[in-house]
């Protein structure tokens, strides 16, 4: 695989539905934030300097002891990217938005099977990434600290023995650790118990936000759980902490399905039954419902309610009909009206296709 | 048509305000509506975290008497440039060199964000040299403390020689 496949498929390891407890965790993620040494963070670096950054990247991944280690990585500059290419990076949460920002500074490394990737020049010089299905943190820890060595072997960060690494935002600096997991909570929300959940993780140093839009209206009831300190822990303990705490979340939401299907199963098999009608046969579908019906439809698949449509379908769906992606597959600039109509429209061939196989 | 209120998106809702029984009428796009929308209800935006992180370093370095007077006021780091006001406005520091030499005043700060203002993690391998070796040390005497206190003294006495094996390390460089 190669950059160009990365932007023309839409599939990406993590949405294989294959880790542990992925009928709620969707994904794992661990990033850190690294800086080399005697270079302005990239908010104050000039364009030449900035350039020397990706050189410096560029050369530290060609090395052929990194090469050894890690195996072939691939630097793109966000400017050989299209703009509808570079949002596609964003959907498949490759990279964030703020790479976007400024893009001729800026590049991304990419593992061929995009498990690993790294920022160069967002906020901090190196955001190096792991993401992988299902609740696995400890290896995606694991897989980061191996690239963070085999890049520190020719990179010189900039470290502070009391501080640790430094980061242009205090918020990042000791650890640079932010490890997160992308929950999907569907129970809770219908119970109505998310947001005193969602409340209690926030007094245990954690933050939630909605994957799609904010708080408890989160779109798709998608969930992303992430360590808050980073100074004064150490990785192990701060990825032990999180998963200590997803651990019970798990319980709480199948907790939660359980009391729906005992309680309320005919409004639940109601609910996912509409879902999966209305995503095989509706004409024009907005982005917002297109999610949430994915949610009922994936609950239902996890419940046993809909049995011929794969789980991960459903992740590979949502990132498949936001905006870029959708551009891509039509090949042509499309008018949010026209983009409806084209949403609903592959999701019932993707649905249908599914049913077949 | 262009969204009237970003001039960038297309317009696709036909929005209707009546303030003090004025009508107002636009056309807007989706995100902008949910925003005005989002006011009309007496909701704002979430608090962006560097905004936020503004504030409370404006507290730390627009007071001086809070935080040890290190820097003199308007002062800036030596090897950016990067100024205090800038750091107050922006929440970002300009380089490692910052950390320095704004030092014992970013303190109150990361104690606040972090409840901690000293490193316990990774060290690097390659430049972190004797820090490893130290931070383990540090580690094991407290793992050593733990298994005494549950007298478990077999893993005691392990974990003693090998705070014993590392401090040698230590001597000998």
């Amino acid at each position: 695989m190669s950059i160009r496949e990365t932007v023309n498929n839409p599939h990406s390891h993590w949405m294989d539905g294959t880790g542990p407890e992925s009928d709620i965790v969707i994904s794992s993620r661990v990033r850190v934030a690294r800086n080399l040494a005697h270079l302005p963070f990239p908010h104050l670096l000039t364009r030449e300097k900035a350039e020397d950054v990706i050189h410096a990247v560029q050369t530290a991944i060609e090395n052929r002891v990194f090469r050894e280690k890690m195996g072939r990585m691939e630097l793109t500059r966000m400017n050989e990217l299209t703009p509808v290419e570079r949002q596609i990076l964003v959907e498949k949460h490759l990279i964030s938005p703020d790479l976007l920002e400024n893009f001729e500074r800026k590049a991304v490394v990419l593992r061929d099977d995009e498990v690993l990737s790294v920022m160069v020049n967002e906020e901090d010089h190196l955001r190096l990434q792991c993401l992988l299905p299902g609740l696995q943190l400890n290896r995606a820890w694991e897989l980061i600290s191996r690239l963070d060595d085999a890049l520190e072997a020719t990179l010189d960060y900039a470290f502070d023995e009391k501080l640790g690494y430094l980061t242009a935002c205090p918020t990042n600096v000791g650890t640079g650790l932010r490890a997160s997991v992308m929950l999907h909570l569907p129970g809770l929300v219908m119970v109505n118990q998310i947001k005193g959940v969602l409340d209690t993780i926030t007094k245990l140093g954690l933050t939630v936000r909605g994957l799609y839009g904010e708080g408890t209206e989160a779109k798709g009831n998608l969930f992303q759980v992430s360590n808050q300190v980073t100074l004064g822990q150490a990785e192990e303990d701060i990825i032990a902490n999180l998963i200590s705490v997803t651990r019970q979340l798990l319980e709480q939401e199948r907790a939660a399905r359980q009391a729906l299907f005992r309680e309320r199963r005919e409004q639940l098999e109601d609910r996912v039954g509409r879902a999966y009608g209305l995503l095989k046969h509706a004409r024009v579908m907005t982005s917002e419902e297109a999610m949430s019906l994915f949610s009922d439809l994936r609950l239902g698949i996890n419940m046993g309610i809909i049995k011929n449509i794969p789980a991960p379908l459903t992740i590979e769906l949502m990132v498949l009909t936001r905006p870029a992606f959708l551009v891509k597959v039509t090949g042509k600039d499309l008018s949010p009206v026209e983009r409806d109509i084209y949403r609903a429209q592959l999701i019932r061939k993707k649905l249908s296709a599914a049913q077949q196989s | 048509m262009e969204c009237e209120r970003c001039h960038q998106r297309p317009a696709t809702v036909h929005w209707t305000e009546i303030i003090n029984n004025e009508k107002r009428t636009m056309r807007l796009c989706e995100q902008c509506a949910r925003e005005l929308q989002a006011q009309a209800m007496g909701f704002f935006p979430q608090i962006n975290l560097h905004n936020f992180l503004a504030g409370l370093l404006h507290n730390e370095f627009g007071f001086p008497t809070t935080g040890p007077a290190v820097a003199p006021a308007g002062a800036r780091c030596e090897a950016c440039g990067l100024t205090e006001a800038q750091f107050a406005r922006q929440g970002l520091l300009g380089c490692g060199e910052c950390y320095r030499y704004f030092g014992p005043r970013l303190e109150p700060v990361f104690r606040r964000i972090h409840g901690n203002t000293r490193h316990t993690g990774k060290v690097p391998e390659r430049t972190g040299g004797k820090m490893r070796v130290i931070n383990r040390l540090e580690r094991l005497k407290a793992q050593l403390r733990e298994a005494v206190s549950r007298e478990e003294f077999e893993r005691a006495a392990e974990l003693r020689d090998a705070i014993r094996e590392l401090e040698k390390e230590l001597r000998e460089g």
